[in-house]
């Protein structure tokens, strides 16, 4: 090689070969515009428009004016906050335990957590229904049966504001657990011996140094908690209309019902909107302090902390602590699926294939649904993981000016919550130029903006990592961008691309938020679908629905955990 | 025969011209249209039938399964949820010119008076319908007739409630003592409990839901629902829900009773009618001619616990004869007129 064709550009030699880097990079950037500008400002556009299209702000009067508005939305913030709070009092030691002590089983122990962080939380929702219903829940049955107490008593009653918090807190959980485990794996161990030769004692040492250093993760979990907590509609929808109280989502939801409210819903969407980004942005600014604490040279693994005795009723704890996601629904579910009468027991005689035949053989909207969901999750994992990856690479290499819009636009999503962004979609695409309401694509483009914020930020981590010099030497050597990228830089971002795929994949079965707003009767989801068969009581086709889901899931998250240097992902919930 | 044109009716409702059948709108009742191997035939060629139904999800397959094991090569995809879901879904489907549904079947019969306004409906006359129907259960210009009749009522768990203790009225259920023991279904989603909500607020007045919504009411959604939470134990008893679902648990030995207040039950009408931009319209036909034959309907009352209009059928033993019932008095049209404000209204009281 001659040194003339690494001259700069003007000469014109490396000229000859076209360097398609440019368009695809205005390319992706008009793409990200479409998924994300356009849906948010139809949102405002309603928002702010009476029925004839003319300004006004009589929309929002309306709804501040309107105690079942007004009501919906104090319910919820107490109930983010509530969920927050169970979060980190039952997650935070969690994690220290996990972290941070020889608790035994702690493998198994992160495994169960992240099954719950996979679990669909409506799907929890229903089983914890079959549970804890007030007269027919199993463990309120159970109650009597060990107690003797008389038929109209219970132990629990999950068809209640507590009930709620709860069933939300057992899948949002996780999200403050891994913040917290992962901020304690990361802490030196150093900086707590330098405490301990200094003289503190193990309680001084905790407080004054480790409590500290993990604050700012335990608060970054409790936000988003609070923030999965306020966008979820499954949950509420489930447990809290038969309650006989909304909450944001299900109001904004209601709203669409006949007769159908469009501007209403969009000035309701819009606080959420507000509100998860002020959120976000204190995320952020919490998050961000975290680097000063662990700066500093190579440190020393943390040392573990000899739990005794404590051991094993330490272990006992996590355990109890994880029959509620994970343990009880899942065989409720089971007995549901196996059972004539969804709230008996199941026993061998009375077991019966007869719910699994229904739904595969007689319920004509299972293989629609099972399809439609199917080729989804290949069409947002694939179409999601290409539009993450290119975007993380032009990002992080800076290739264009201008990077940091695209950065922009491809974290600006997890500020929309699923039926925000439901309403958005709605009212885009249901009018010329883009009519696509009733085919698969509003569908594709709803879970593709929703999965794009995870996916960027993973593979934005994979790429920092591969040093742009293994390129320069490819390129040195007369190959374009793309070509380099394909040759040398592909191939080392190969296992974060697949794991992203497949969480995008897990992500998108489960989606049911922005699905409840998009879907027609061509177009259903098993999600959806579940959630019908809700309406109408058919809890046994929906355990079988549910463990069909659950299994697609856990083969999914299987695979990936064989994937070697997997890390934590974040999943929305739905 | 001639191809439909896809257009949308919605805004040109009167310029859609219909040409199948060559029998103009809005003139006498169509002739009778008799199911010929012809329009079997083409029925096959299209292969499926889409039925938008709020019947009990398990029922509406049965009705499926046993039209697909008549014609077989014809395939019924059944989309059901609560009547007025199923409205708003045509609505906004047709608003989007997505016409995907062939024949409908509504709880909520006021909707047949809006889609026969708005010129959605074909004129299709079975020879069933022309023959044995009664006038009150078809429409004069042959677009729908009565496909299922029933009543919502009160019922009971047996287990949980003796007979003695049951309730008689619906005045019974303001009883403190059913307090947190109630169930119902809502109006928003449900045609029969709109139906049945109309009837009641007409007769009882809104104070009885006034007072019904200090019971602490267990709030579900579809008709179908409450009969169900009563076989699981959920509730005692329940204030409104399908008389067929009672009827299908009880003969399954679940412990649920049927209760026929003092009041009057609320009536209810579920008509049939097939849709004029229907993308499988000689299916469509075949289909609906089949809901209105006798074999079809002895299935409804045998299997499903339904009422039928068809003369020629037999209602079971042992289920309280239909003339025997004291019903309150539908009035669809009524219901079109005062729907929004029902809903509304409900809403307000039982805060969902």
């Amino acid at each position: 090689m001659t040194a003339t064709q690494t001259m700069p550009l003007r000469e014109g030699a490396v000229r000859r070969r076209f360097d398609a880097t440019q368009p695809i990079f205005y390319g992706f950037a008009a793409i990200l515009c479409v998924l994300i500008v356009l849906p948010v400002y139809w949102l405002f556009y309603y928002s702010v428009s009476d029925k004839s299209g003319h300004f006004t702000l009589g929309n929002f009067g309306r709804l501040f004016s309107d105690p079942t508005f007004i009501d919906p939305l104090i319910t919820t913030f107490i109930l983010s906050v509530s969920t927050g709070l169970i979060c980190c009092v039952v997650a935070a030691p969690m994690g220290w335990l996990v972290a941070r002590t020889d608790l035994p089983g702690s493998r198994l122990v992160r495994h169960l957590v992240t099954a719950s962080f996979v679990t669909p939380p409506f799907l929890g929702a229903i089983a914890w229904e079959l549970l804890a219903a007030p007269n027919s829940g199993l463990l309120n049955k159970f109650y009597r049966v060990v107690t003797g107490a008389p038929q109209d008593e219970h132990l629990f009653n999950i068809y209640s504001f507590p009930g709620l918090a709860f069933v939300i807190a057992c899948y949002t959980f996780p999200y403050v657990f891994v913040l917290v485990a992962n901020a304690l794996d990361r802490i030196p161990g150093d900086l707590e011996d330098a405490s301990s030769i200094l003289g503190g004692k193990t309680w001084a040492t905790a407080r004054r140094v480790t409590i500290p250093l993990v604050l700012p993760a335990l608060l970054a979990g409790a936000l988003v908690a609070f923030l999965q907590a306020m966008t979820l509609f499954g949950s509420p929808a489930i447990l809290a209309l038969p309650a006989g109280f909304h909450t944001m989502t299900t109001k904004i939801w209601s709203m669409f019902q006949y007769p159908p409210k469009p501007e209403l819903a969009a000035a309701a969407s819009l606080p959420l909107l507000v509100l998860t980004v002020i959120l976000l942005r204190a995320e952020h600014m919490i998050l961000g302090r975290r680097g000063y604490s662990v700066i500093g040279g190579k440190s020393g693994e943390p040392r573990l902390i000899k739990l005794g005795r404590w051991r094993w009723p330490a272990l006992g704890l996590c355990f109890v602590v994880l029959l509620n996601p994970i343990v009880l629904p899942y065989g409720a579910l089971l007995n549901a699926a196996l059972s004539p009468v969804a709230s008996q027991p199941v026993t061998f005689a009375t077991m019966t294939l007869y719910n699994i035949h229904w739904v595969f053989f007689e319920l004509s909207t299972t293989k629609i649904a099972v399809w439609n969901t199917i080729v989804l999750g290949f069409g947002t994992a694939t179409i999601g993981t290409v539009l993450a990856v290119v975007i993380a690479y032009l990002v992080t290499r800076r290739v264009m000016r201008g990077y940091r819009v695209l950065a922009f636009l491809a974290t600006a999503p997890v500020a929309i919550p699923g039926i925000v962004l439901g309403v958005g979609l709605f009212l885009t695409y249901t009018q010329p130029p883009f009519v696509l309401y009733g085919t698969l694509w509003i569908l594709l483009i709803a879970f593709v903006t929703l999965s794009l914020p995870s996916a960027y930020q993973q593979l934005q981590s994979a790429v920092r990592v591969v040093h742009p010099e293994l390129e320069d030497a490819s390129r040195i050597l007369g190959a374009t961008r793309l070509r380099a990228l394909w040759q040398v830089t592909a191939p080392l971002l190969r296992t974060s691309v697949i794991a992203t795929w497949c969480f995008i994949f897990v992500g998108t079965i489960r989606e049911l938020s922005a699905a409840i707003m998009l879907f027609t009767s061509e177009t259903k989801v098993i999600s959806v679908l579940i959630f019908d068969l809700n309406e109408s009581g058919d809890l046994a086709a929906i355990s079988v629905l549910g463990i069909m889901m659950l299994i697609i899931t856990f083969a999914v998250v299987i695979a990936i955990n064989r994937i070697p240097g997997f890390g934590s992902l974040r999943l929305r919930n739905s | 025969m001639t191809k439909f044109t896809r257009r949308d009716v919605l805004k040109s409702s009167a310029a859609a011209a219909f040409t199948t059948f060559a029998s103009p709108i809005r003139a006498a009742a169509p002739e009778a249209t008799a199911v010929t191997p012809a329009l079997i035939e083409a029925a096959k060629k299209e292969g499926k039938v889409v039925y938008y139904t709020s019947i009990d999800l398990p029922l509406a397959e049965k009705i499926a399964k046993s039209f697909e094991a008549k014609y077989p090569g014809v395939a019924v995809r059944v989309e059901r949820s609560g009547a007025e879901r199923v409205f708003q879904r045509i609505g906004q489907e047709y608003t989007s010119k997505i016409y995907a549904v062939d024949v409908v079947n509504s709880s909520d019969a006021a909707h047949f008076v809006v889609w026969k306004r708005d010129g959605l409906l074909a004129p299709y006359v079975s020879e069933d319908v022309a023959k044995f129907y009664p006038a009150e259960h078809k429409d004069a210009d042959g677009q729908f007739a009565s496909f299922r009749i029933w009543v919502s009522i009160i019922a009971y768990n047996s287990s949980q409630v003796k007979a003695e203790d049951a309730p008689k009225s619906f005045a019974d259920l303001l009883d403190p003592k059913w307090a947190g023991k109630l169930v119902k279904a809502h109006p928003g989603y449900s045609g029969t409990i709109m139906t049945a909500t109309y009837q009641m607020s007409r007769d009882l007045g809104w104070e009885y839901f006034e007072k019904l919504a200090k019971q602490r009411v267990m709030q579900v959604q579809s008709s179908a629902d409450p009969p169900k939470k009563l076989a699981l134990g959920e509730r005692a008893v329940m204030v409104d829900g399908n008389e067929y679902n009672i009827f299908q648990l009880k003969e399954s030995g679940q412990p649920v009773e049927p209760v026929y207040a003092k009041e009057g039950s609320p009536l209810i009408i579920g008509p049939n009618g097939v849709f004029k931009n229907a993308p499988n319209p000689n299916a469509a036909r075949l289909f609906q001619s089949y809901c209105f034959s006798p074999e079809c309907q002895q299935l409804i009352i045998d299997v499903g616990g339904l009422r039928s209009a068809h003369p020629q059928v037999k209602e079971k033993v042992g289920r309280m004869p239909f003339k025997d019932i004291k019903t309150m008095k539908d009035d669809a049209a009524a219901v079109e007129k005062l729907g929004d404000d029902i809903k509304a209204r409900y809403t307000q009281l039982f805060k969902v």
